[in-house]
């Protein structure tokens, strides 16, 4: 690896300050599960490391039914599993980053960093565009907040300029029967990069039949995740039928752009956004109706 | 640029001063500049699990992390398992079902297994497959890993309540049943 620089700033002005002062030819360092090894590889070779790990924005995960979900960027997977509002109210987001590779990844990597690694197979930005979660980003230029669907402009590359750091994810509080569900394939049990990845989140009417919002992600399965609206748009108003869903379905596979590669060819990534979505949206709908009772 | 810091980390309950560059990765650090050499090298990037450490009680691949972000942070090795000359109970489980060939996966699967104890005083036979995912052997096909430290669970839950003999689930605390209050774990 090249020689590099090492700053572990304390605060949020600090990191803000020291990004600002060098530029591109700063990176800051989140988990590091990514990145020290494309420092290894040679593909980014920034003279300035910043870790954000100390910065106490970054790191929390707070919640509450008013005011939703604050995520903070850096908070390692691991914590998120662990944290029960998480898991209760979020357990889609939450069974994605719990995917991610094993126990020892978990440990260090972060969401912040799945999304800003600009991956189109991140297993948590799917779930997080079901949940229409916000990015709140801050740089030399002030602060901005920007959609996570959207974010990814292509393979390993985001929205973020040089200097500018993704703070914290906001997710709105959930509805009273809402839930989502993040499943994806794998040819194996565990420790593999998604082949399709779909989340799902629905929130159903006070009869738990009527379907009031609903939004589906999709990844691996194009340049960029995939926020399907077609597809969710589709659903609202309906009952969540076996039709409707299967309707959904299609419209997820038709805004699906695959590639044939070592894992999957096109045309079987296509037939699993199918039946993944199908899943996903049962999955999410039979939460929601038993977040009724909590 | 090849610029040195000093980091100070606890290792193995003791606190260390060490200078290093700030590019080297903890295993580099552990290996390189302590020669600590327990922790293998295997792939370098997070599949093997040959490098795992236990850092503030979480299985961490110090292939992965660099030595500088160590800095003030408890870390565990495999050279800190044993107490003097006496094995450490996962060890001796490890030698008693030959859950090991050539070895070099084996400092990681025992610091893998000490975290997931620490937290897990009875674990499945699932959780403790899950709990080695992260860990690859090549020679002994799992089972004995696993047998191992199946075992090693039931001698610990013995050995903190020694007159149950080896207790149920329930009553397996101790320092392990801290830890997992603290962390939540399941
Ligand atoms: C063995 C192994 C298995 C894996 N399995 C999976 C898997 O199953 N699914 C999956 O999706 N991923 C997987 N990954 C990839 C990786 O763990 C994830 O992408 C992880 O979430 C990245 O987070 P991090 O905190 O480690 O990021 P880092 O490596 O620290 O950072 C990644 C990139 O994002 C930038 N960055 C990080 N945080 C910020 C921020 N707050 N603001 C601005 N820029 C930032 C960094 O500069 C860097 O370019 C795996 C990796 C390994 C090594
Ligand atoms: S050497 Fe670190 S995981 Fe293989
Ligand atoms: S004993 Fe040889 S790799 Fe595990």
């Amino acid at each position: 690896m090249h020689a590099i620089n090492y700053e572990a700033p304390k605060s949020l002005d600090e990191a803000v300050k020291l990004l600002a002062a060098h530029g591109e030819k700063a990176r800051p360092l989140s988990g590091g599960t990514d990145l020290l090894i494309q420092l290894r590889a040679g593909t980014r070779r920034p003279e300035f490391v910043v870790d954000i790990k100390q910065i106490p924005e970054l790191t929390r995960i707070s919640f509450s039914l008013q005011h939703g979900l604050r995520l903070g960027a850096a908070a390692p997977c691991i914590s998120i599993h662990e944290n029960s509002d998480m898991r209760k109210y979020y357990p889609g987001l939450t069974e994605a980053a719990h995917l991610i590779g094993s126990l020892q990844i978990q440990s260090r990597a972060t969401v912040g960093g799945n999304l800003c690694n600009g991956s189109p197979a991140a297993d948590t930005t799917p779930a997080l565009i079901a949940l229409g979660a916000q990015a709140r980003v801050i740089g030399p230029k002030g602060e901005r907040t920007v959609p996570v669907d959207g974010f990814c402009l292509a393979p390993g590359r985001t929205v973020l300029q040089p200097g500018e750091l993704l703070v914290e994810f906001h997710i709105p509080a959930p509805e009273r029967h809402s839930s989502d569900a993040y499943l994806r394939f794998i040819p194996r049990n565990e420790m593999d990069i998604a082949v399709v990845g779909v989340g799902a989140a629905l929130s159903l009417d006070v009869s738990d039949d009527r379907v009031v919002e609903a939004r589906i992600g999709l990844g691996a399965v194009g340049p960029t995740p995939i926020f399907a609206a077609e597809a969710s748009k589709s659903l609202i108003g309906k009952t969540l039928d076996a039709a409707a869903i299967e309707n959904a379905a299609r419209l997820a596979i038709a805004v699906a752009t695959p590639i044939d590669d070592m894992r999957g060819t096109a045309e079987f990534r296509r037939h699993v956004v199918g039946v993944l979505t199908r899943r996903t949206l049962a999955k999410a709908a039979e939460r929601a109706r038993e977040a009724n009772q909590r | 640029m090849a610029n040195k810091v000093i980091v100070e980390i606890n290792i193995n309950g003791d606190p260390v001063e060490l200078l290093c560059e700030p590019r080297q990765s903890l295993l580099e650090v552990l290996r390189d500049v302590l020669e600590l050499t327990g922790s293998k090298e295997g792939c370098l990037t997070g599949d093997c699990g040959a490098c795992t450490v236990v850092i503030d009680g979480r299985p961490v691949c110090s292939c992965l992390m660099l030595g500088v972000e160590a800095a003030g942070k408890n870390v565990a090795t495999v050279e800190g398992l044993a107490s003097g000359m006496s094995l450490h109970v996962l060890q001796q489980k490890f030698l008693e079902h030959a859950s090991l060939q050539c070895g070099i996966c084996t400092p990681g699967v025992l610091m893998s297994a000490k975290a997931l104890l620490d937290r897990n005083p009875n674990p499945t036979e699932a959780e403790i497959r899950y709990a080695l995912a992260g860990n690859l052997c090549r020679c002994t096909g799992y089972d004995k890993i696993v047998r191992a430290v199946t075992d090693a669970a039931a001698a610990l839950a013995g050995r903190t309540h020694p007159a149950h003999g080896t207790v149920p689930s329930e009553t397996a605390s101790g320092m392990a049943g801290e830890m997992l209050a603290k962390g939540e774990a399941k």
